[in-house]
């Protein structure tokens, strides 16, 4: 059975159900009369609950069948097959029945195992019978629950009440795919992380100052023992990150939230404000090829020119700089909202006493709003250092450990990237060291946000 | 003293020794709206000048005049003539910085900064440089708050927040605040109006306290607190001065049926 066919029957189902129960209210309505309480719900409320109770059975039906009736299908073709078609191993089966499938859908024109033709014919029969069983079942369970719920209407019976919570129910369960996709995610690294950590120990991960993750593939390959002392990844992405972008990004957000709300006429603020909203919203990858094509030359150039003769053409301080040019509008916007959130009778407190504006802002309303400002700093770096596509491109590979910012260094989110992309290996410490590198990443960017969440919310809770 | 009642076309010139502020013929507009529609007010030395009126007659607006506090506002303009010890308060030489030291202000709503009870009032000594030691500061800081009434409560904990303290006690220490700087006027506007009776009571004697070493020109729109408080009295109206005149005359026998109608609680 198509899902076309299947989302026809639900539309009918609800549709048919909520045209049911409407007429029903209708004619609740036109008995009972309008005055408030005479009928508890609206008419379109026994629509709805009735619409419900046909989709709800008949939409869990399919599901079930998009879920499990392949698995039924494959066994009972199995079943069928003479014995010996197919070898024991689960491999062979898998083979056998991804042509079988390929067959049905018409992908393959002949088959390698003699047994696939026949077994396809089956499959189709099988399907369809299925896809019958199913279908029909759905339908008449839909129809048993449109109707029980189309009995259950009288006038005064309560179908907004439950309609209200049914939809509350579905909201509820619609933030839990978000929550439960990231506790999925987060189960996938420390599960994948704790492979890892068996093979390399936990303590030379975190402290150890070597980075060369190649391993040996072969016993006699030479020069690729594999080290994995994260801490030239870590350093490299607290300099780009936490340093070198911030330098760039907090005066230069700050200044700009400042001259926003306190000096900017009305007029610049409303054009100003949205351009640079526009400005976060550039996909990194457009800031990383800026970084790696005009930057990171102009760095190296610069280095040059200054005497440092073994200058790299990948540096940090490429990196960080348009790192902390991505980050200004976030800086400013927090700022902005911190500096607006002071009270406008402390500003004029402060100009009251002959202050001048910027006497005013040095001491009067950045004090009062340094939590905030903090707080948005704080998740300005969890950005930062989650940031990939710039450090990609611009930062370089190299796990050095250095305080030079022309040299160049690499991350967490650059090795993660390099780890996992091209053929690799599902179970060597290589790929799986990406895993314990997102793990950490993970953990330090949700710290960091939790923590800089709770200032704002405590400094927001302040001025309330 | 002259106690001839003084109207907003022809307004008596008090006697030349006691005058502090004039206002000449001043209007004030929102974009198009005109909020204060030719207001002439003098201001004395020694007494304390109530304005009262219905909210939105005007009379904040116009007390944020005699301090230019309207400069912060965009869309407000100011004509007219406001002079602080015969000096054009609008002209381009007056710096609205020493204006503002001259003239301090206490708002309606207690606003103290998120600072130590001493770092508000060493607020405005500190910007204007008016104290050159620590012990220099620490004097003004206790001569302030013993003249707003606060240094007895808060002399052991001067470095809490001001913030912290109760809403009548962080309106004294605005008061302190705007002390500090000795300024030659006060505007207060609506001083009492968030706190509690006894809090209001204190700001009362208080600002009772203060007068003659300062003029003082309070807002409000309690015509018990203005009659209290204050020994002149200027009824707004709409963006007019209706009435201007000694306090006891005002309410006792205003010439005006406006001031009658409003003091004996016929509308506003």
């Amino acid at each position: 059975m198509s899902v076309g066919l299947a989302l026809a029957m639900l539309l009918l189902l609800g549709g048919g159900g909520y045209l049911l129960g409407r007429q029903r209210g209708v004619a609740f309505v036109a008995s009972e009369g309008t005055s408030v309480g005479a009928v508890h719900s609206r008419p379109g409320y026994h629509g709805a609950f009735v619409a419900i109770l046909a989709l709800l059975p008949a939409a869990a039906l399919l599901v079930a069948w998009a879920l499990l009736g392949e698995g039924l299908i494959a066994r009972e073709v199995l079943a069928g097959l003479p014995a010996g078609a197919v070898g024991p191993s689960e491999l062979d089966r898998e083979a056998f029945l991804s042509e079988v499938r390929g067959l049905v859908r018409g992908d393959y024109a002949a088959a390698f195992n003699p047994n696939a033709e026949a077994a396809a014919a089956a499959w189709k029969v099988a399907a369809r019978r299925y896809g019958l069983v199913f279908g029909l079942g759905a339908l008449a369970l839909g129809a048993v629950g449109a109707l029980w719920g189309w009995s259950r209407l009288t006038p005064q019976f309560r179908a907004r009440t439950r309609v209200e919570r049914m939809t509350m129910i579905l909201l509820v369960v619609a933030s839990l795919v978000a929550i439960l996709t990231t506790f999925g995610i987060v189960a996938s690294l420390v599960f994948e992380s704790f492979r890892f950590f068996q093979m390399v120990s936990p303590v030379e991960f975190l402290f150890g100052t070597q980075w060369s993750p190649q391993t040996a593939i072969r016993a006699d390959q030479v020069g690729s023992s594999g080290a994995f002392g994260a801490v030239p990844l870590f350093w490299g992405t607290v300099f780009i990150g936490a340093i070198i972008a911030m330098v760039v990004a907090i005066p230069l957000g700050l200044m700009t939230a400042i001259y926003l709300t306190q000096y900017a006429a009305p007029e610049f603020r409303k054009v100003a404000k949205p351009v640079l909203e526009v400005l976060a919203g550039v996909p990194t990858v457009v800031y990383g090829f800026f970084a790696a094509l005009t930057v990171a030359p102009a760095v190296r150039d610069f280095a040059i020119s200054i005497g440092i003769s073994n200058a790299s053409s990948e540096s940090a301080l490429a990196a960080g700089l348009v790192m902390g040019v991505m980050i200004i509008p976030f800086v400013s916007s927090m700022a902005d909202d911190a500096l607006t959130a002071v009270p406008r009778s402390m500003r004029d407190g402060s100009l009251a006493m002959g202050a001048t504006p910027s006497e005013t802002i040095r001491r009067v309303l950045i004090p009062a709003a340094l939590p905030g400002i903090v707080g948005g700093v704080l998740l300005a770096v969890s950005r930062a250092i989650g940031e990939t596509m710039i450090v990609v491109m611009a930062a370089g590979l190299a796990a050095n450990l250095t305080l030079n910012p022309f040299d160049s260094v690499t991350t967490v989110t650059a090795q993660i990237v390099a780890l996992l992309t091209g053929d690799q290996e599902f179970d060597s410490a290589k790929t799986l060291s990406a895993f314990a590198l997102g793990l950490v990443l993970f953990l330090v960017t949700l710290a960091l946000n939790i923590y800089a969440l709770a200032v704002v919310k405590k400094y927001r809770e302040a001025y309330d | 003293m002259n106690d001839m009642a003084l109207t907003a076309t022809a307004p008596a010139a008090a006697a030349e020794t006691t005058l502090k502020m004039t206002a000449r013929d001043v209007r004030v507009f929102y974009g198009e709206f005109e909020a204060i529609k030719g207001v002439s007010i003098d201001v004395s030395k020694e007494d304390v000048t109530a304005f009262i009126g219905p909210s939105g007659c005007g009379k904040s607006t116009f007390l944020r005049c005699l301090n230019r506090m309207n400069d912060t506002v965009a869309a407000a303009r100011v004509t007219g003539d406001i002079r602080l010890d015969g000096q054009d308060i609008y002209s381009p030489e007056m710096d609205v910085v020493q204006l503002r030291a001259r003239v301090g202000m206490v708002f309606q709503k207690p606003n103290p900064f998120p600072k130590s009870i001493y770092e508000n009032v060493a607020y405005g000594p500190r910007i204007h440089g008016l104290a050159r030691s620590k012990a220099d500061m620490d004097v003004v800081v206790e001569k302030s708050l013993r003249r707003a009434g606060l240094w007895d409560e808060v002399k052991d904990r001067l470095g809490d927040s001001g913030t912290a303290l109760s809403g009548g006690q962080q309106q004294r220490l605005c008061i302190a605040r705007a002390i500090a700087v000795n300024p030659e006027v006060i505007l207060m506007d609506e001083p009492a109006s968030a706190l509690d009776p006894i809090a209001t009571a204190k700001i009362e004697e208080l600002i009772d306290d203060l007068r003659g070493r300062y003029a003082i020109v309070i807002v409000t729109h309690n015509m018990q607190q203005a009659a209290r408080v204050s020994q002149k009295t200027a009824f707004f109206h709409l963006g007019t001065l209706v009435e201007y005149g000694d306090t006891r005359e005002i309410f006792t026998n205003p010439k005006e049926t406006r001031t009658k109608d409003y003091i004996t609680g016929r509308y506003g």
